[in-house]
């Protein structure tokens, strides 16, 4: 008999409720019962920061809670990034615009790792940068224009600001 | 690389946990899940009984309590990183944060499970260990106080039994001024270093060091105070010279084997990354220019 629990969760402002076991992960809750399959999952073992996602407005990995820890919390995913479905955030945007992103694969956790890190450092070094993404790996080694999209971003942001 | 099948409990008190803990014979508590998600998720472990004491609100303080801070078990590596009492007080706590995992594992990892988890590596023991820090452990129907001298009995295996838990740390204050430092070694910024030294220094004026800790984590199978190189500092006054020779003491401490490092090297690191970090806390203590050391 498998342990099993209904839970209710908010991704990008939508409640999803849904009767889960007790053992899966919130990555996999998000992708094969949301449907949300943005999230990527890469090691699962918190290594490879694909699955990053923000838990009430901070980022964590999606890989090392349970479905049922999020019960009543706020997500946010790579989905939830985008202001509406025609327009991309200035830090999409920089990504396409500085070659940002080659396979794709670490994009999700990319962004909104970054996401988080420019709102608290608007204005970032390169080393600041590469020190806020050194838990996310990118397997295609485009970190330089991981970096400067990072870089672009925050002067969209803050002139847009 | 899915975990295994379980039952999973979220009590909403201590009392609660520790009458769960003490009834199921296989359980693992999981706090922040930074270390047993992963060990789930590859089967490492396989307990019955899952107690998730995420939802117990009341172990999530930062308390000031004069000559000590205290922490509740639950308290987030995040919350110690932001924790303005924690710069103040105890700056080598705050020196050694930025260096456990990254922010995204900070937000879920807590001091608690970090103790309880016990990586030799592991900056939370280590610092608890240089402050000489007191966790309480409680379980069914009890409770008490171990030293962190008293506190790892072996590799990655805290002294308290199967059915208690960590609900606090207790971690003193050193005299205002203090010198610190915490440095460290790792392949990629985050990871669990190689090798760390944790060094506190209390200084008088006129430069006399009058009291010394150093801890070396990731060289044996739990962070060890390096005694013989603390005794030989009190009553010095600090110099290049002078830490070179102290540091060269970690070259004799019985260290660990593995396919990341040969024990040599772990000795070799200890020796430099402990003289790097005595020229930074002399340096902090004394308000001096940085000690010009390799």
């Amino acid at each position: 008999m498998s342990d099993r629990r209904t839970i209710s969760v908010t991704i990008n402002g939508e409640t999803f409720e849904r009767e889960v076991e007790t053992r899966l992960t919130l990555s996999d809750f998000i992708r094969h019962e949301c449907l949300l399959t943005g999230t990527h999952v890469g090691c699962e073992h918190g290594v490879c920061g694909a699955c990053t996602i923000l838990l009430n407005g901070q980022t964590a990995r999606s890989c090392l809670m349970l479905a049922v820890q999020a019960d009543g919390q706020e997500i946010r995913t790579v989905e939830g990034i985008a202001p509406n479905d025609q327009e991309l955030h200035p830090l999409q945007q920089a990504f396409q615009d500085n070659h940002g992103l080659q396979c794709g694969y670490c994009t999700p956790g990319m962004l909104t790792t970054l996401l988080e890190f420019l709102e608290e450092n608007p204005d970032p070094t390169e080393r600041e940068v590469r020190e806020a993404i050194s838990g996310n790996l990118c397997r295609c080694t485009g970190y330089q224009g991981i970096v400067a999209a990072a870089l672009d971003a925050a002067k969209r942001l803050q002139a847009g600001a | 690389m899915k975990p295994p099948p379980f039952t999973y409990h979220d009590p909403r008190s201590v009392d609660d946990a520790v009458a769960l803990l003490s009834e199921k014979d296989n359980a693992k508590l999981l706090a922040g899940g930074q270390s047993l998600m992963p060990m789930l998720n590859m089967r490492f472990v396989l307990p019955d009984d899952v107690i998730d004491i995420n939802r117990i609100e009341d172990l999530s303080y930062i308390r000031d309590d004069g000559d000590a801070l205290v922490f509740g078990g639950m308290v987030r590596q995040r919350d110690i990183e932001f924790s303005g009492l924690v710069s103040q007080k105890i700056p080598l706590m705050k020196e050694a944060i930025l260096n456990v995992g990254h922010r995204q594992t900070r937000t879920r990892g807590t001091y608690g499970g970090s103790m309880s988890h016990l990586d030799p590596s592991a900056e939370l023991p280590t610092v608890s260990m240089a402050q000489d820090a007191i966790v309480s452990v409680r379980k069914k129907g009890g409770e008490r106080d171990i030293a962190m001298a008293d506190f790892p009995m072996g590799y990655m295996t805290p002294s308290f039994d199967l059915d208690e838990m960590v609900t606090e740390i207790r971690v003193p204050i050193w005299p205002e001024g203090h010198g610190y430092a915490f440095v460290e070694f790792a392949r990629r910024h985050g990871d669990y270093a190689i090798t760390s030294s944790a060094v506190l220094l209390d200084v008088a004026d006129g430069g006399k060091i009058t009291k010394a800790s150093i801890t070396v984590g990731g060289v044996g199978p739990s962070p060890l105070r390096v005694t013989a190189a603390e005794e030989g500092l009190a009553g010095e006054t600090g110099s290049a010279d002078l830490f070179t020779e102290i540091a060269e003491k970690c070259r004799e401490i019985d260290a660990m084997e593995d396919v990341y490092a040969p024990a040599w090297y772990r000795q070799h690191l200890a020796a430099v990354l402990t003289r790097r970090a005595l020229a930074k806390a002399y340096s902090r203590a004394v308000n001096g220019t940085e000690m010009n050391l390799r």
